[in-house]
């Protein structure tokens, strides 16, 4: 089977194609450094099937990063490569296309946003460009699949370029220019609003301002959107459940099963938080408390994903990301993991060295927690008021803050600044984000419910067969006499290596005070990550990153623990 | 016209200037290159950010954010 590898810049549009080519759905944004790992899918060509393979984006094929190492290395699995151009900046994309056709593999062209070049008034002469690249070149349009058929059609014209051979560096630069000229017509642009909004934006004051403005209002839509679904959806489904389940748990009267499914009764009745039945907890934690967050939080996401506003925010951010030991992109693992942790720790990859990615990823382990945890949180703690969740959220901000100021003066490496193109401002096209938000929450249905469910079994049988209490009794010196939490909160904790939303809702049961709800949930988010993220952490870091991350983590969560409770319980 | 030579990092917002040469590795040097930022390109700084925050300029219509450390190791030419 041929392999078909995506290669262009970032941010040009390739993950777009790709999903428009394999009809496989994969995330696409607006800013450089979206797909930090490759995907795979198929496509069927006239002569048979062919992988279709989606590379990080990258400007040259000597890389800075581990994303653009990731890029530089799959080209050596292409039989054919479809480099993917911006054709609204031709002149920088024509570098990469030059250097992948001098390794002489077959090869394609897509000119991409060729709908927006249209507007730009850029002009491109299609053939001239063909002939002197040597190799098909097609306008193509992969937000609204323009062109991608002519694209698959002429697949089978791709062949290695008998116009470009190898050359030097400056040789390469000079026939940039050359070909350039020859083939594109730019019409005088005038200064836009969209120009004038985008400068607003990145300069100190308004853009600061803005910036503000921009972070309140996403919190509040989440909130609001959040509250809307639970308030009108889930709540009244739920409603509607709980007389099937009382029939249910009559049925099956007491007994294991009961246990399993059903749960705890409590006061009679079903309590959807306190259960612990698959049924009612392992339901309604999911789908009415969390589930409910993370369709609002990803689309709030997806929209400032695709507006292109968060390289404006990483750029006002820099200043102080700088003094953390990262620079101002260090914003975009923070932004994802608030949604889930691993494809944040991923997104680290877009930082260029080691000491950075260190930095990034600690100190999102540390002190971001996921939306289904927040969702739980505010769930858990909120009904108590909300400055103890105000509580909570300032510890972690100020975690962060410390642990990146002390990790930057001791971890050995060097800090780059930050260097990015600032994409322009683009209208979310009303599909694609409504796409992207349901492949996410989709992803979240997938694994996060099949992993509480397996949390909640493994609890109950734990529980059943003395397990938990064991644990619970070989942990209660630290627990009791160090943070001042119930030894059953032991078991919370540990939990929440499974699932950090369970952990937070085996909390409730224990009867804590609001205050030692706020430590024992900022514990949990502090201690350690949860499996997943793990995972990939230990692939990103290495072993010995991944153990250094995890000191740092065990003796934060320690000392903030100990210090949240000698501030809010006294000794 | 006169120009005269000056380190971007020297360049008030709003100010312009045409891309004379870069100080620094070759790897540096294509990093700015591959960017969009070459030689004989002319630039508009959009704004610069206090406490040794970075610069911002404009080339062919797109913004780039750079780090002060590499805005004073790209020369520009400007019209005295
Ligand atoms: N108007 C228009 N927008 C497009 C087109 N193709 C892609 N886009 C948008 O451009 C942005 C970038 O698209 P992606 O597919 O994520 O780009 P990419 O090359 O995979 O980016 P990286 O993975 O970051 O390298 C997204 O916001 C897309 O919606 C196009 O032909 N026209
Ligand atoms: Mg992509």
């Amino acid at each position: 089977m041929k392999t078909v590898v995506l290669m262009g810049n970032p941010n040009v549009g390739k993950s777009g194609i790709f999903s428009r080519l394999t009809g496989t759905r994969v995330i696409t944004s607006n800013y450089a450094g979206t797909t930090v790992d490759v995907s795979r899918g198929k496509l069927h060509l006239p002569d048979g099937p062919a992988g279709v393979i989606d590379a990080p984006g990258t400007y040259s094929l000597t890389p800075t990063n581990p994303a653009e190492e990731v890029a530089a290395a799959i080209l050596g699995e292409a039989d054919v490569v479809v480099n993917v151009v911006d054709a609204t900046n031709l002149e920088r994309n024509l570098y990469l296309t030059l250097e992948t056709l001098e390794r002489g593999v077959p090869a394609a062209v897509a000119l991409n946003l060729w709908d927006e070049a249209g507007h730009q008034g850029i002009g491109i002469d299609v053939a001239g460009l063909e002939a002197l690249l040597g190799v098909p070149v097609v306008p193509t349009v992969g937000l609204s699949g323009e062109g991608i058929r002519e694209l698959v059609g002429r697949l089978g014209e791709a062949r290695p370029s008998a116009t470009i051979r190898p050359m030097s560096e400056e040789e390469r630069w000079a026939a940039v220019g050359r070909i350039t000229g020859a083939v594109q017509t730019i019409a005088h642009r005038h200064h836009t609003l969209a120009d004038r909004v985008s400068e607003a934006s990145i300069r100190p004051v308004t853009g600061g301002l803005i910036a503000i403005a921009v972070i309140a209002a996403a919190f509040l839509a989440v909130r609001w959107i959040g509250e809307g679904l639970i308030a009108f959806f889930f709540e009244p489904l739920f409603d509607l459940y709980t007389p099937i389940v009382m029939r249910a748990s009559d049925l099956l009267g007491p007994g294991i099963l009961h246990e399993i499914l059903i749960g705890r009764l409590i006061g009679g009745e079903i309590d959807y938080v306190e259960s612990m039945g698959l049924l009612t907890t392992g339901l309604y934690v999911p789908f009415a408390m969390i589930l409910p967050y993370i369709v609002a939080f990803y689309l709030v996401l997806s929209i400032l994903e695709d507006t292109g506003y968060l390289p404006r925010l990483a750029t006002l951010a820099d200043t102080f990301f700088h003094r953390l030991g990262m620079h101002g992109y260090g914003i975009i693992p923070v932004f994802l993991g608030f949604g889930c942790n691993v494809p944040g720790a991923l997104a680290t990859r877009v930082l260029e060295t080691k000491k950075q990615r260190f930095i990034a990823a600690t100190l999102m382990s540390l002190a971001i927690p996921c939306m289904a945890q927040i969702a739980m949180v505010f769930g858990v703690l909120g009904p108590f008021g909300l400055r103890y969740v105000v509580m909570v959220f300032a510890t972690l901000a100020l975690v962060y803050v410390a642990a990146g100021l002390i990790l930057n003066r001791v971890v050995p490496g060097e800090c780059p600044e930050i260097f990015l193109e600032i994409p322009p401002y683009r209208m979310p096209d009303l599909r694609a984000t409504a796409t992207k938000t349901w492949m996410r929450v989709r992803g979240f249905v997938g694994e996060a419910i099949p992993y509480l469910f397996l949390g909640i079994l493994l609890v109950n049988l734990l529980y059943s067969v003395g397990f938990l209490d064991l644990l619970a009794a070989a942990f209660a010196p630290v627990m009791e006499a160090w943070l001042g939490l119930p030894a059953g909160a032991a078991v919370a904790l540990l939990v929440g290596f499974l699932r950090k939303d369970l952990a937070v809702g085996m909390l409730v049961p224990l009867g804590m005070s609001p205050e030692q709800l706020v430590i024992a949930v900022t514990m949990l988010t502090i201690y350690f990550p949860c499996v997943a993220t793990f995972v990939v952490l230990f692939r990103e870091l290495g072993a010995r990153g991944m153990l250094a991350a995890a000191g740092v983590m065990v003796t934060t969560a320690l000392l903030v623990g100990g210090a949240l409770r000698v501030i809010l319980i006294g000794f | 016209m006169i120009a005269m030579e000056r380190t971007l990092l020297e360049l008030e917002p709003g100010m312009q200037g045409t891309i004379a040469r870069f100080i620094g590795s070759p790897g540096f040097v294509r990093k700015l290159r591959t960017i969009g930022i070459r030689e004989g390109k002319t630039l508009t700084v959009v704004t610069r950010h206090p406490l040794g925050g970075p610069v911002v300029i404009e080339v062919d219509g797109r913004e780039v954010t750079l780090g002060r450390g590499m805005a004073v190791r790209v020369v520009v030419d400007v019209a005295a």
